[in-house]
């Protein structure tokens, strides 16, 4: 594989990690807020 | 000759770095994506009870999700003859830039999140539309349809019609008959769309055993259907208005909109020779685009003025 080519595929690798990134923290958030958005006030609800 | 040879090389090498992010989020189809969500969007609003804002944006989102990764199963399947066919021959996989493989992959987790997502944190009857929809396409359309029978996009276009269901069932956790007569209205508005542009496509077809209507049944037959089609189309996007749940917006914009939509069908009809052909083919699938949208912009915009001045 020539340098180019090397370097490339690196960066292409290194763009896709970090798309994978972004999705699985923006999962991590949507779940938060809907768990807000559906509990409300309840989400501080915890009776001893 | 060095532009060929530049372009040669630029592919190897793409083909051998992998696929970019802007190539995977090709293979979601975003412009089909974006009809997809907008859609979703319109059944969401006019839809009696009003879901959360928070749980309606993650709804709409896995509504595009889902549909990109049925869009990525598609690309998939779909590989060897998107390699033959102009329109599509710049897709990822057949220019080598993601693997079938890769496009499977991404497509199932999509599907199978996306599903899963919408279930958990908004409702299990838009969450099982979703599948319905995302296994419609899929297996009925793409596997098993569309390189059988030339009603291949007339049943397979229900896949696309599912969307203002899926946004209805998110906001009340239900299917009715307003969600229906959305349905229908993609339904069938879905056939003249896609024969309009088979008629300009037709070699494209017949060269890779698409079984389109041009290529089976020829094109007059195309053109026949084209305006029966628009026919039933038309008075039948009125529905909304008679039903109450569109207002005087909407049908002005359906009878001047639907008006224009059958007047290109008719001259797709009449005009049969030649690039004025092409022509009127062109500008009856480019129209019928922007009627889809102007239709249930009209019925978003009036809810949104209801609400505004409610």
């Amino acid at each position: 594989m020539a340098d180019h080519e090397r370097k490339e595929t690196e960066r292409r690798r290194r763009m896709r990690s970090i798309g994978i990134a972004v999705a699985l923290g923006m999962l991590v958030i949507i779940f938060y807020i809907a768990t807000l958005a559906r509990l409300g006030g309840n989400v501080m609800n915890r009776p001893m | 000759m060095a532009d060929v040879g530049l372009n040669t090389r630029s592919l190897h090498a793409a083909a051998i770095a992998g696929g970019s992010v802007g190539d995977f989020i090709a293979l979601m189809k975003p412009r089909v994506m974006s009809l997809v969500v907008f859609t979703a969007f319109t059944g969401m609003v006019i839809a009696p009870s009003g879901l959360h804002p928070a749980l309606a944006a993650i709804a709409l989102l896995c509504i595009a999700v889902g549909a990109g990764a049925s869009g990525a199963l598609n690309m998939w399947y779909d590989a060897d003859i998107d390699a033959r066919m102009q329109r599509t021959a710049g897709r990822p996989i057949p220019r080598g830039y993601v693997t079938a493989d890769e496009a499977l992959t991404f497509g199932v987790v999509l599907s199978i999140g996306s599903v899963l997502t919408l279930g958990l944190l908004v409702n299990w009857v838009a969450g099982a539309l979703l599948a319905l929809t995302i296994a419609f396409y899929v297996f009925v359309y793409t596997m098993w349809l569309k390189r059988r029978t030339a009603q291949n996009i007339v049943i397979g276009g229900a896949a696309g019609a599912f969307p203002p269901m899926i946004g209805w069932a998110a906001a009340t956790g239900s299917v009715s008959l307003e969600s229906i007569v959305l349905f229908l209205i993609i339904f069938l508005w879905t056939p003249p769309h896609f024969w309009a542009l088979a008629l300009y496509r037709t070699r494209d077809y017949e060269r890779v055993g698409v079984p389109m209507l041009p290529v089976v049944a020829g094109e007059a037959e195309t053109r026949k259907q084209i305006v029966i089609y628009s026919a039933i189309l038309v008075p039948l996007a009125i529905l909304p208005a008679l039903m109450g749940f569109g207002g005087a917006l909407y049908l002005l914009t359906s009878m001047t909109l639907g008006g224009v939509f059958l007047a290109l069908a008719l001259r797709v009809y009449r005009v049969r020779e030649g690039r004025e052909a092409d022509r009127a083919a062109k500008q009856l699938f480019g129209f019928s685009i922007g009627y889809l949208f102007a239709l249930f912009a009209a019925l978003s915009v009036e809810r949104g003025l209801t609400a505004w001045a409610g």
